[in-house]
């Protein structure tokens, strides 16, 4: 549960970090009066804030299953799977998406209209061959004898990448709808900031799968074991 | 970085927060079934949330008349019987507790009290309410469905909760008790998402967040703790899916079922003990915090006074939701540990009783001198104090581990749970309900009834679980389906037994007046007028009652002061609302 716990601990310092800017120390009760806000010109549009929160919450989804992935891993019967090497064509391809969000996203911003629809197609075709690759990861492995039944670390591995696809595939739906939108009118102010949103889940989602991939490669193992030496 | 200037007179500064673009409905449905407004969706939630939790309470009846008289109805087998509890347990705390404060009290009170015209992702919203729709039809079908629900208990511990031995193990319970928790958490994080940044983002001119009202702290707090917390549910029920449905061993060990070796092994039981805790424990909390902060403003609102320490209040709430994520163990006791845990969780679950109590002495001292008026709410509000700090006790004896350990199978955990998150949060909720309807409906609830349903729920809940502690401590173990020969159960148990169960017949019946109430004063209720207990938070100043579709006519309202001037010396009514600039005749710098 560590994994969770220190997951939660960064969550918790960006709410210490925010409520210090709030006057929590403040005497409402001799406060009377207008009272302004002088933090910035522009509030953040409630897209963005609700995504924020979103994302903490799927990012305490994937830590509470890597804190069950180590928990899980030391009992006797574990014995990791051999990664298909394919796996690295799926991350340069989740990569290429994230940089052709931002590049959408720049372009957008400097009111280059027609390049930032390049760039959502761009994302949007990345997007689904990401997911094609990882059916034909899943593919390779069951072919190879890999069930996800017969050890724990194939049952993590299918759960894992399946959640993870299946935010992929959430974010999709959004990034069409987008994409959509953009061919059919006109930039506009709500528009960009979608673009904008897009972008950012997928890095998120890029990073995700970057601590995954990590995870099934035995690389994240090899990392704690030597905090734990550290420490001791 | 927000600033207060007390200049009265000086001109208005522009507003920070846009006006939204309603989405206006055109017709009976988008109106009142799809419907995007807060203030229906929270009544839809509430409505279906009392419903449900009308079926866990004649669950309640059933095992009652059980343990009462033993054998004497043929209908309650033992199958039956754990199929009661763990459907009465899952029902009340997740279905009725979370969804009743968060999506009711929530949609209703978060935009009015913060300022707002709705909710910031109205159509999130909506989703939010039908998808736990949705969850509660699935968990409803379970008793329908072959082999009846699960009776696993509420906590639906691997391996037993699917095996053959557990009535659903095998059958379709367990997979729907568990679809109907994804749904629901699916649901929630919809709602969740929307009640934090219409907080953060929503509040109009003024609204500073150290002039919300606790209530809109408390559930904003608990909002938050709920949407980190329940993603270790959805974990848990995905992988006990897996493990059920598809033969993977995340939970499930090396077994024999019936003389036959499963294909299971090397699973880990105690991985999914400590992911449902991880969710288990804030949930008390998620549950706990909506009523601390709604009680606090029944208080001070009924006692004329302003709540004391308000500063404190605020950062109680938040610490206890910060802490209440590292106790989660405390429900492992008897699973073993490492007794540095032990001592760890220990430690910390009593730290917890630090911010608590804090917030009790100071409901205490709000009503000190204070101009109590013994209207409904404050009954209910008084009998919260009364059995939270009861419950509270019982729980630094079980927050022990030396303590726990052998109390952890009686009925003394019972009692200790039903009085800290049963009766304590249902009595903020029948508070808060009876505090709230002649603003939800325009209407007063009955006096005579609600005084009936009040005596008779507070000194009968006393009258089922006060001898329920004696019970447990004597030995009785819980979970049990009867008792049988068991020789060191005293005489006086059985019938304390036939007492608990009479007492339990008769507090659910008086409930039964409490919906007939609800029912009545809809048509037939004194009229209320816009503020009849003349309070001073937003949602009492909206220009009708009740309020319409974006709640507050043409213009947003602007704070000038925080929620608690009551009383305030020399102003000419002894409440000064939140949107009122001038205090009367002395201004309020003056008199402090």
């Amino acid at each position: 549960m560590s994994v969770v716990v220190l997951f939660l601990a960064t969550v918790a310092a960006v709410i210490v970090w925010w409520l210090a800017g709030q006057r929590v120390t403040s005497r409402p009760w001799l406060e009377v009066g207008h009272a302004h806000d002088r933090r910035s010109g522009a509030p953040m549009p409630p897209a963005k804030v609700g995504l924020g929160v979103f994302l903490a919450v799927v990012g305490a989804l994937f830590s509470l299953a890597i804190s069950a992935y180590f928990m899980r891993m030391t009992s006797s019967d574990w014995g990791a799977l051999p990664l298909p090497g394919f796996l690295w064509v799926n991350t340069g391809i989740l990569t290429a998406g994230s940089i052709a969000l931002h590049w959408t996203k720049v372009e957008a911003e400097r009111r280059h209209d027609e390049a930032a629809r390049t760039g959502l197609l761009a994302a949007l075709a990345a997007g689904l061959a990401f997911l094609a690759g990882q059916l034909f990861a899943w593919r390779i492995l069951s072919g190879a004898g890999y069930l996800l039944a017969d050890n724990p670390a194939n049952s993590f591995f299918y759960m894992l990448t399946g959640m993870h696809g299946l935010h992929i595939l959430g974010g999709l739906l959004a990034l069409g709808r987008v994409t959509a939108r953009a061919w059919n009118t006109p930039f506009d102010r709500r528009l960009r900031l979608s673009i904008e949103l897009c972008a950012v889940y997928w890095h998120f989602m890029l990073i995700v799968w970057l601590v995954l991939f990590a995870l099934f490669a035995g690389w994240a193992s090899d990392v704690i074991d030597f905090c734990r030496q550290l420490l001791t | 970085m927000v600033d207060v200037r007390s200049g009265i007179g000086e001109a208005l500064p522009p507003p920070e927060v846009e006006d939204v673009e309603l989405y206006h409905p055109h017709s009976w449905w988008t109106r009142y079934v799809f419907s995007q407004d807060a203030k229906i969706i929270a009544i839809q939630y509430a409505t279906t949330a009392i419903a449900i939790g009308m079926v866990a309470l004649v669950l309640s009846w059933l095992m009652r008349l059980q343990l009462g008289f033993p054998g004497t109805f043929q209908l309650i087998d033992a199958e039956a019987y754990y199929q009661f509890i763990t459907m009465h347990g899952m029902i009340m705390v997740i279905y009725l507790l979370t969804a009743l404060f968060l999506g009711g009290f929530g949609n209703y009170l978060i935009p009015l009290m913060v300022g707002a015209r709705d909710m910031v992702f109205p159509y999130a919203n909506m989703l939010s309410y039908w998808i736990y729709l949705l969850a509660v039809l699935v968990l409803v079908a379970s008793f329908f469905a072959p082999g009846g629900p699960t009776g696993a208990g509420w906590t639906l511990y691997p391996p037993q909760a699917v095996l053959s031995g557990t009535p659903g193990g095998k059958d379709w319970g367990i997979i729907l008790m568990l679809s109907s928790l994804i749904i629901f958490i699916i649901g929630f994080t919809m709602g969740g998402l929307n009640y934090v940044v219409t907080v953060l983002q929503g509040r109009t001119r003024g609204m500073t967040l150290m002039r919300m009202p606790l209530t809109v702290w408390g559930i904003f707090t608990a909002t938050v703790m709920a949407l980190l917390a329940f993603p270790a549910l959805f974990v848990a029920c995905v992988m006990m899916l897996f493990d059920r449905l598809l033969g993977t061993s995340f939970f499930m060990p090396a077994i024999v079922e019936m003389g036959e070796q499963l294909q299971h092994g090397g699973g880990s039981p105690i991985l999914f003990q400590h992911l449902f805790w991880f969710f288990g424990h804030p949930e008390v909390y998620i549950v706990a915090l909506p009523a601390f902060g709604i009680v606090s403003d029944l208080i001070s609102t009924h006692a004329r006074k302003n709540i004391f320490g308000y500063r404190m209040m605020v950062w109680a709430i938040v610490i206890i939701g910060g802490l209440s994520f590292i106790v989660w163990a405390h429900h492992m006791y008897v699973s073993g540990m490492n007794p540095y845990f032990g001592f760890f969780f220990a430690t910390t679950t009593l730290i917890i009783a630090v911010p608590t109590a804090i917030k009790v002495y100071n409901w205490v001292l709000t009503l000190w001198r204070g101009n109590i008026h013994l209207t409904l709410p404050m009954l209910f509000a008084l009998a919260f104090i009364v059995t939270f700090v009861n419950g509270g006790l019982t729980g630094l004896f079980l927050g022990n581990v030396v303590v726990d350990v052998p109390l952890s199978d009686t009925m003394f955990v019972v009692a200790h749970f039903h009085m800290v998150m049963g009766v304590a949060p249902i009595m903020v909720i029948f508070g808060a309900i009876y505090h709230w309807y002649p603003k939800i409906t325009g209407r007063m609830l009955n006096e005579v009834l609600g005084q009936i349903h009040f005596w008779v729920t507070f000194i009968g809940a006393y009258a089922i679980f006060f001898p329920m502690h004696y019970v447990g401590l004597v030995g009785v173990p819980r979970r049990y389906y009867e008792l049988g020969e068991m020789a060191f159960v005293a005489d006086s148990v059985h019938s304390l037994n036939a007492f608990i169960s009479v007492m339990a017949l008769i507090v659910g019946a008086a409930q039964i007046v409490f919906l007939f109430n609800l029912v009545w004063s809809l048509r037939h209720g004194r009229e209320a007028g816009g503020n009849p207990w003349r309070a001073t938070t937003l949602e009492w100043q909206t220009p009708e009652t009740p309020p319409p579709h974006g709640n507050w006519g043409k213009e947003l309202p602007v704070v000038y002061r925080w929620a608690y001037d009551y009383s305030v010396p020399g102003a000419p009514e002894d409440f000064i609302p939140q949107n009122q600039p001038s205090p009367g005749r002395v201004s309020h710098e003056a008199a402090s």
